[in-house]
């Protein structure tokens, strides 16, 4: 429809024809930038594609030195095969990352909304130390931590056993999760305007009751790319989850490949680049459907 | 909690009960602290507790295993005089940071502004563009680590075997292997990840920057570079020093590009604090040791943050 207005509109007057016409100088330019971006674009986009080439690769293909190493002459499954027969990628890495990821982002994301509301909201003594102090937490590294974080889940696991179990994974990301989740919620809640809550009370509803069927519901972008990024930053983990666990079946799915499919001096690269074309590929997919939530979050929660 | 009618009231003078004793000195919020608790109590049990303990280790001889023992600042006496790989590990770090920060301002600052002129497929180059940011780092850096590798590295193949290299005699290079080039490589792979939050939150800040000022340049005749530099650079500045802030932070404190990569090899030539620490702590059990280490990145950070934030400050004083 719009498409045939737009040519009905421009064949019914010469001049609008002319305007729409782009100079051929223009046109150049435009296609310069496009050809500029190609090479930054290949170096972001090569070790995808090395990764996706070499997991279609058999062991053979992948030894003999000579053949170009960019291309596979064939499809082959061994990889795939080899990690679900003989590793626990499926069966436990998968599983125990899935786990830990909705876990920790169900944790993180309902705490740091209502730290984010009382930040952006509420006024009480000490509020404005609260929000510098999750701002400055949001800021230490887990290097600083996962020392004596050790010790903090070894005290723990004397009453409940977390010691080498995804709960001590559960335990411990909320940490750098909830100062992130806070600070980006805190400027979606801003946004909202104070009126629509004011109405709510004046219409007999609670301050959690405000929170829930007024705020909340305005803040679902907010709130999605809370989400999106938990789930990232916690699927990418890498540091705790090899300190905190030992144990093959406890492992997640970046550390159960570095530790176990690395043996010795032989690398079975094939079976190693197909996981990380496993690992890689979920996120990749939810972040393809919610990119445009993902680059708000990115740049509000550097910006604001 | 407070209901509508006390939050109505609140405008009217109230005679001195508890209740209003407390709201004027603590504020008319104080269910506030109830919303805010969860977070505290995590804080304080997995942030604050642990960042304390961190220093007592620093000061202790804490070994897996033994009694805990004060014994002062001999473990920083050691790491700083006594240490070798502890001053290589400074060394790197600051490298690490100033270069692959510089690096991703300057390719950063181009690629956004490449982008903001590409208006068909921006957001599909966008969505490819940001994807070594947010795939897992461990399992990238594990591609870059073939693509590197002494034996299969595509680097070498192609100087050995690709039309242009093949006549000049290059390679093979150990990449992984020499003291320089593991270093580079390792930055470089930084570079490679960080980037593309450089690129996305620059081209962000390009998108504020009103149209009527260019325009107004235009008018008066200033070129390309005057622009960039009159116009353009001057308004990222803000964005610029908050980009640079986080980057720095993440890019002193990192860890899982070096130790996938390099595990500090060779010769513990490429440690990071983080990979050092964990060397120390964890594969040889000297706590204390590697407490000491990771704490020397605070007032590193510290004076970064500091430094970073007047450089903001200063920007405030740019009007639209």
């Amino acid at each position: 429809m719009s498409s045939n207005e737009m040519t009905a509109m421009t064949t019914s007057s010469g001049e609008l024809l002319a305007e729409n016409k782009v100079p051929f100088w223009r046109l150049r330019k435009a296609f310069a930038n496009y050809v500029a971006l190609i090479p930054y674009l290949a170096f972001a986009l090569f070790p995808f594609y090395i990764i996706f080439i070499t997991s279609l690769k058999s062991k053979q293909e992948i030894n003999n030195l000579g053949e170009s190493p960019f291309w596979a002459t064939g499809i082959a499954v061994e990889n795939f095969t080899y990690l679900a027969t003989n590793t626990s990628f499926f069966e436990h890495w998968m599983v125990n990352t899935l786990i830990v990821t909705t876990v920790s982002t169900i944790i993180s994301v309902t705490v740091g909304i209502l730290a984010a509301y009382a930040l952006a909201r509420l006024k009480f003594r000490g509020v404005e130390l609260f929000g510098v102090a999750v701002f400055i937490t949001y800021l230490v590294p887990q290097t600083l931590l996962f020392l004596p974080l050790i010790d903090v889940v070894n005290a723990i696991d004397d009453y409940i056993p977390i010691r080498d179990t995804y709960w001590s994974l559960i335990l411990t990301y909320p940490t750098f999760l909830i100062p992130f989740v806070t600070w980006l919620l805190m400027g979606y809640f801003r946004t909202i305007p104070v009126e629509v809550e004011e109405c709510a009370y004046l219409d007999g509803c609670s301050r959690l009751g405000a929170l829930f069927r007024v705020v909340l519901p305005m803040a679902i972008p907010g709130i999605i790319c809370a989400i999106l990024f938990s789930y990232t930053l916690s699927w990418n983990e890498f540091l705790y989850s090899l300190v905190f666990i030992q144990d093959e079946h406890a492992k997640t799915l970046s550390v159960g490949v570095f530790t176990e499919l690395i043996r010795g001096d032989i690398y079975f690269w094939g079976s190693l680049m197909a996981a990380c074309l496993l690992g890689t590929l979920p996120i990749v997919i939810l972040y393809g459907f919610l990119m445009d939530y993902y680059t708000s979050g990115l740049t509000q929660g550097a910006i604001k | 909690m407070v209901t509508a009618t006390e939050v109505g009231g609140a405008a009217t003078s109230p005679p001195l009960t508890f209740r209003s004793r407390l709201r004027r000195s603590v504020g008319p919020d104080t269910d506030g602290y109830f919303f805010v608790l969860p977070t505290v109590i995590i804080v304080f049990c997995l942030i604050i507790y642990p960042f304390g303990l961190a220093v007592w280790y620093s000061v202790s001889n804490a070994f897996i295993g033994e009694e805990t023992h004060f014994i002062g600042l001999e473990n920083f006496q050691y790491i700083i005089f006594e240490d070798d790989i502890f001053m290589l590990t400074v060394r790197n770090t600051l490298l690490f940071a100033a270069i692959s920060v510089v690096v991703k301002v300057v390719l950063g600052l181009l690629c956004a502004m490449l982008l903001l002129r590409i208006l068909k497929l921006r957001r599909f180059l966008r969505g490819a563009m940001l994807l070594p940011f947010v795939a897992p780092t461990a399992l990238t850096t594990l591609a870059w680590w073939l693509i590197l590798d002494p034996t299969y590295s595509h680097i070498n193949w192609l100087f050995e075997h690709a039309w242009p290299f093949s006549l000049f005699d290059m390679g093979p290079y150990n990449f992984l292997g020499e003291p320089t080039l593991a270093l580079s490589s390792v930055i470089f792979v930084n570079i490679w990840r960080g980037l593309p939050f450089f690129i996305i939150t620059i081209l962000a800040g390009l998108v504020s920057i009103p149209d009527h000022l260019y325009e107004a340049a235009d008018i008066d005749g200033a070129s390309t570079m005057d622009k960039f530099w009159k116009i353009t650079l001057p308004l990222l500045r803000p964005v610029l020093a908050v980009i640079i802030l986080f980057s720095t932070i993440f890019t002193l404190a990192d860890f899982n590009i070096v130790y996938v990569l390099t595990r500090g090899g060779p010769m513990n030539e490429t440690h990071l604090f983080a990979t050092y620490s964990f060397t120390a702590g964890v594969l040889n059990h000297e706590i204390g040791l590697g407490a000491a280490i990771a704490l020397f990145l605070f007032p590193i950070m510290v004076l970064t943050v500091i430094f970073l934030l007047r450089l903001v400050r200063r920007d405030s004083e740019y009007e639209l």
